[in-house]
């Protein structure tokens, strides 16, 4: 059984249409990045899943109970974390998590087990009896992730888990949402996408209310990397370096800027999905030039990204 | 269950993290102390065949009230939904009416706790006028419910307001304004014809500065405890509906 199944969603906020038509799974065990700018729908989509809002049409169902009419269950398997991650600033981490934990109908004894397993998986057993409020924003975020997971919940919902967070606290986030990806079902939403192409099995990519695009980040990068372009630095003589790189068929473009020393650097960019390395080696060692650096560039998921999300007026432009 | 008596110890717990609570206490206990003076003022003068509590009520009861209703109440929904915690909240498994319930539960513990010093004053006119039928039990049994029930009515009431906006602000002065046009009404059924008119009998109906005046005086009135119990149920059942209202919007 599919741990969320998600089929034609709309959800309209007063005549705006903020989640248009969208469709999708998430098997269990994955842990699935939403991808989008701001204002693509992740967050409506995620709140949709965490039973808060109603979706306008379409259905949404997680561990096979619709989020409707059975919203009271399905919360109980859900652990959700909200953009920009709320907390009781008042409140210390322990009283805090024991009051998250009883109000999701944990017991005492049980409550008090789960607390501290989560406060280990997070690491927070420094700052345990410290109030939120003076708490910084990395182990704030902790603590919310603790909340996620105080009720052993199958599917954890993180909407924008490290925004505003520092590179250091973002690595041990990371770390931490891989980790549950071991025993948790995870979907996240993002619009960094380092973080998504490194801790997520899938990604969907998200804009005006509609996914463009759900695959494993290699697949993406495999389906725009193609025209992969190759950077190389060769010493030659600019004039029959140029004359050399018109005749070559397979070589759709090239730009030659001056390196240090003798060298040229040279952007290549093939027709096609030609592999121009061998060529330009074999050419330098016809001509006898020299060659330093010979490397391809690949697609990162960022330029996937940028491709699927630009607007249509300005992929027009360009 | 569980979840309810969780959501009341928290928002309890909550009135006393902040200042709040303790400026609300310290106001009601100098008014009380204030009326409390006034009164052994007014014994020594001239006797009175007024029961004192009606006396002591008269001017500290409603300043208390009309002032510490919304004081107490705006932050009950107002401050989650600023902070966003609204949202945690009501992703947890608990349902709209628990959440409300809880929050108005919390208010009138709160509220009954904040009128405990009443009780001190009671009890020192008690070792002063030593057995005599001053103050008798039914007249301040009745004194009491009267604060419950319009505190319910005010707290309810204070609950819907902070339930429809997100400012604090706002919320305390529309919970004030609905609370003033209770107290209010009581004037303006003056007017009226009270035995012909329905506009003098309904105002009359919902006039709780009258409602009150009876209790103090040991006079439990059934159309009293309807009025202030339905009310306050329709003021939470609108509560939950405003709750509810971000489904249908």
């Amino acid at each position: 059984m599919m741990m969320i199944d998600v089929s034609n969603l709309t959800k309209k906020y007063a005549g705006n249409t903020a989640v248009a038509d969208v469709s999708f799974q998430v098997e269990r065990g994955e842990i699935v990045g939403l991808l989008g700018p701001n204002g693509a729908g992740k967050s409506t989509t995620m709140r949709i899943l965490a039973c808060f809002i109603p979706a306008s049409s379409g259905t949404a169902t997680v561990a096979g109970l619709d989020v409707f009419t059975q919203a009271d269950e399905v919360r109980r398997r859900i652990g959700y974390m909200p953009e920009h991650n709320p907390l009781h600033p008042e409140l210390r981490v322990r009283e805090y998590l024991n009051f998250r934990a009883r109000l999701k109908g944990l017991s005492h004894s049980r409550s008090r087990e789960r607390i501290d397993a989560v406060i280990t998986q997070c690491g927070l057993e420094d700052v345990s009896r410290r109030i939120i409020g003076h708490l910084s924003k990395g182990y704030r975020q902790r603590v919310g992730l603790a909340d996620a997971l105080v009720h052993e919940p199958e599917l954890i919902i993180l909407d924008e888990p490290t925004i505003g967070l520092d590179p250091s606290q973002i690595r041990s986030v990371r770390q931490l949402i891989k980790d549950l990806g071991r025993n948790h079902t995870v979907l996240l939403s993002s619009h960094i996408l380092p973080e998504v192409e490194m801790t997520c099995n899938r990604v969907l990519i998200m804009r005006e209310g509609r996914i463009l695009a759900a695959d494993t980040p290699e697949n993406l990068q495999k389906a725009v990397g193609k025209n992969g372009h190759l950077i190389t630095e060769i010493a030659a003589p600019l004039e029959e370096l140029k004359t050399c790189f018109e005749q070559m068929p397979e070589l759709a473009h090239y730009t030659i800027s001056a390196a240090e020393g003798a060298y040229h650097r040279c952007a290549l960019t093939p027709s096609g999905s030609h592999d121009l390395r061998p060529m330009i080696f074999a050419l330098v060692v016809e001509r006898g030039w020299e060659l330093r650096e010979l490397s391809r560039v690949r697609h990162s998921l960022e330029e996937v990204y940028i491709r699927l999300t630009r607007p249509e007026s300005e992929e027009e432009a360009l | 269950m569980q979840a309810y008596v969780t959501l009341v110890r928290r928002e309890l717990g909550s009135f006393f993290y902040s200042w709040i609570a303790y400026i609300v206490i310290a106001g009601a206990m100098f008014l009380m102390g204030l009326s409390f003076v006034a009164l052994l003022d007014r014994l020594q003068g001239e006797p009175t065949s007024m029961p004192l509590t009606e006396i002591f009520l008269g001017g500290c009861f409603w300043l208390i009230v009309l002032f510490s209703a919304p004081i107490i109440t705006m932050r009950l929904f107002a401050l989650e939904k600023y902070s966003g915690t609204f949202e945690t909240l009501m992703t947890a498994p608990v349902s709209d009416w628990q959440v409300v319930l809880a929050k108005f539960t919390a208010a009138i513990i709160f509220y009954m706790l904040m009128w405990l010093p009443l009780l001190g004053c009671v009890l020192v006119l008690r070792y002063f006028a030593r057995g005599s039928n001053l103050l008798d039990p039914g007249t301040l049994g009745g004194t009491y419910l009267g604060i419950l029930l319009i505190g319910c009515l005010y707290m309810a009431a204070g609950c819907f307001a902070s339930a429809l906006t997100r400012n604090q602000i706002v919320a305390a002065m529309i919970s004030f304004a609905i609370g003033l046009a209770f107290f209010l009404a009581g004037f303006m059924a003056g007017p009226f014809d009270l035995q012909k008119t329905w506009a003098g009998q309904a105002l009359n109906c919902v006039s709780v500065l009258g409602q009150m005046k009876d209790y103090a005086r040991g006079v439990v009135d059934t159309r009293s405890i309807c009025f202030c119990l339905t009310s306050s149920l329709f003021f939470l059942f609108l509560a939950c509906r405003v709750l509810e209202s971000r489904r249908w919007r």
